[in-house]
């Protein structure tokens, strides 16, 4: 998703099988937009205290324009950047979601699924490991493991 | 094309009209002031304009939010209305075009008014992907313009990147073509005119026009040409609408046979769009003797052909929902019929496969206060027909964990509301400033399938041409007359 880019027709929204796609409808972070005072109330983007907790690394995007889970692209650069002032390749669990390094469970994994020394790539290869509707086709980037049943 | 008709068929243009009766007729309404109707009527859909500007200025200021559009359904009545107006606009070049190319002659006394509509509702279609984008000011970025951003192109792969190009063609060629039909008859409003800024306007829109026989020949050269590349269009534009949901992966959108259905839809809502308009235009205007009961019939039987085919293709979206065995496929369309939105569905059903059926009757496709109750049920329909396809489609997709409903807001309302206010705004216009038929071509019929023109001795017309030489096309109608002598 390129923020940059789109234009807002939605049509990404309206294919998507998942419905994961969230659209900014209003430009929610305006502290001065009167038709809607009621944001203040409830959205802390329209205070100046909570404005603070916003990621400064990420653009803060505009209304009329897509989101979806960018798999914390500037996570992934920073990674990437930093694996090549190293000289290395970006090693296992040197990048981190946001998701992964909170999940308490250790429910998620984040790695690059084209490098075998990855535990993503262990993960992907387990006979458990399906991806949602993949019937559909569209060859997601997220893999689910099937829960245990003793059948 | 002056070949007498045969007998058993009905004469195209009743009465006994001379070509200077044509004239008058046509011009009358053009001279003459507007009655007290007229302006009520134009003060009611200004009215109804102002207040979709509002909600279109509202919209663009605040943002998509105020429209009832949630995560699911992305698109509503905003690209219902844009495919519902794009269907309108169809039948104008069917006419025009296509009904040239076959050489039928009943195309000349609507072809000028349906073309206008066509213009004009596609227009409307025009409005509704402009303004359904989250970010209007850049819209620009749907074209492929030279830039300076790296540099960056559409996404060719896109099918609403197709429909850009189709409908700015579609409307590029349409009003070409409907203005290169217009030189001759702005030449006659000028020849005319008395009052000199009149003249002034009508002598710049008629482009010079002095109605010689070479002038004549470049002009069925051109209607020609244009025809011929019209035609495709006709067909090509709603096939393209009908991508943006054909190669989507949404059961109930993801379906090959949307291309000719939706240029069926296309053509059964445009031409119910021309009845709606022509029965208004004939009666106001006086002009029944032109726009007669044999047109209307005429168009009728288009109705009930097309929506023939539409119900056709109901029924076999249905059939392929069962036989193909894709039970996400299959739930879309139960859903269809029996979810929360099965009153649309029912709309839908009767207004388009049901009441085109009762065309079958004679009495009824001849009968004026039926065909007008018809041709707007028609076009109840196939709104229902695009809201069915669109919103019933995706708020219950694959995970029932992101189904929704949709509600419109006052907005939703407002602005489908201000574009038929725009279009009744700019439609009277046209009719108080244009010739609403294509006089001079409807001339070239009077001798062959008039009602009186059979009959009428030569030297009749001849004596009402010498009458008249003012006008513009004078010269090239004497020369027809004298040929046939």
């Amino acid at each position: 998703m390129t923020y940059n880019r789109c234009v807002g027709t939605r049509y990404c929204a309206n294919n998507c099988p998942y419905k994961v796609r969230r659209f900014n409808w209003f430009q929610y972070d305006d502290l001065n937009i009167p038709a809607f005072p009621d944001f203040a109330k409830v959205n802390f983007q329209q205070d100046d205290l909570g404005r603070m907790v916003l990621n400064p690394d990420v653009v803060v995007r505009s209304r009329g324009v897509m989101e979806k889970c960018s798999m914390c692209v500037q996570r992934v650069q920073q990674g990437k950047l930093q694996a090549k002032i190293d000289g290395t390749t970006v090693q296992d669990q040197a990048i981190q979601t946001a998701c992964s390094s909170s999940c308490p469970t250790s429910g998620i994994t984040f790695g690059d699924i084209n490098d075998k020394s990855h535990k993503i790539s262990e993960d992907i290869d387990n006979e458990r490991s399906y991806f949602l509707m993949e019937e559909v086709g569209t060859q997601p980037n997220v893999v689910y493991h099937t829960k245990v049943r003793n059948v | 094309m002056h070949i007498v008709e045969a007998e058993i068929r009905e004469p195209l243009i009743l009465g006994e009209k001379s070509y200077n009766d044509i004239t008058e007729d046509v011009c009358k309404p053009v001279e003459g002031e507007a009655n007290a109707m007229w302006y009520l009527v134009f003060g009611i859909a200004s009215l109804m304009a102002l207040w979709g500007l509002g909600n279109i200025l509202y919209t663009v200021g605040v943002g998509i939010g105020v429209w009832g559009l949630n995560k699911t359904v992305g698109w509503a009545w905003d690209i219902t209305n844009f495919v519902w107006w794009v269907g309108i606009g169809h039948a104008g070049t069917l006419i025009s075009a296509v009904l040239l190319l076959f050489r039928q002659r009943w195309r000349m006394a609507i072809n000028r008014s349906a073309e206008a509509m066509t213009i004009f509702a596609v227009m409307m279609a025009a409005l509704f992907p402009g303004i359904h984008m989250g970010r209007i000011w850049q819209a620009y970025w749907v074209l492929p313009l030279p830039n300076q951003f790296g540099s960056l192109w559409p996404n060719f792969n896109s099918p609403l990147l197709w429909d850009v190009f189709a409908i700015s063609t579609y409307f590029s060629v349409s009003l070409v073509f409907w203005y290169i039909g217009l030189i001759p008859d702005f030449a006659t409003i000028r020849d005319r005119a008395i009052k000199p800024f009149q003249k002034k306007i009508y002598a710049g829109l008629a482009f010079g026009w002095s109605g010689n026989a070479k002038h004549w020949n470049r002009f069925e050269e051109v209607s020609l040409v244009l025809a011929g590349i019209a035609t495709p269009l006709v067909f090509s534009v709603h096939s393209i609408v009908s991508m943006d949901f054909a190669t989507s992966v949404i059961p109930g959108w993801h379906t090959t046979i949307f291309p000719p259905y939706f240029v069926a839809g296309a053509v059964f809502s445009g031409f119910a769009m021309v009845l709606t308009l022509m029965l208004i235009i004939r009666k106001v205007l006086k002009l029944e003797d032109y726009l007669t009961l044999k047109h209307i019939e005429y168009m009728n039987i288009i109705v009930m052909l097309t929506g023939s085919m539409v119900g056709v293709a109901y029924l076999t979206e249905l059939f392929v929902a069962w036989y193909a065995g894709v039970e996400y496929e299959g739930y879309a369309f139960l859903n269809r019929a029996t979810g929360p939105y099965w009153w649309a569905y029912t709309a839908m059903m009767s207004c388009n496969v049901i009441s085109p059926q009762l065309m079958w009757f004679k009495s009824i496709r001849r009968n004026l206060v039926i065909t007008f109750i018809l041709s707007i049920i028609v076009n109840i329909g196939m709104w229902f027909e695009r809201f069915v396809i669109i919103v019933t489609s995706i708020h219950r997709d694959y995970l029932t964990s992101s189904w929704t409903q949709f509600h419109p807001t006052f907005v939703d309302m407002g602005v489908f509301v201000g574009t038929i206010g725009i279009f009744f705004v700019l439609y009277l216009l046209y009719a108080r400033t244009f010739p609403v038929l294509a006089l001079n071509e409807v001339k070239t019929i009077l001798r062959a399938t008039g009602e009186f023109g059979v009959k009428m001795p030569a030297a009749m017309i001849v004596d009402k041409v010498e009458n008249n030489s003012n006008e513009g096309n004078s010269s090239e109608e004497g020369n027809n007359v004298k040929e046939q002598e």
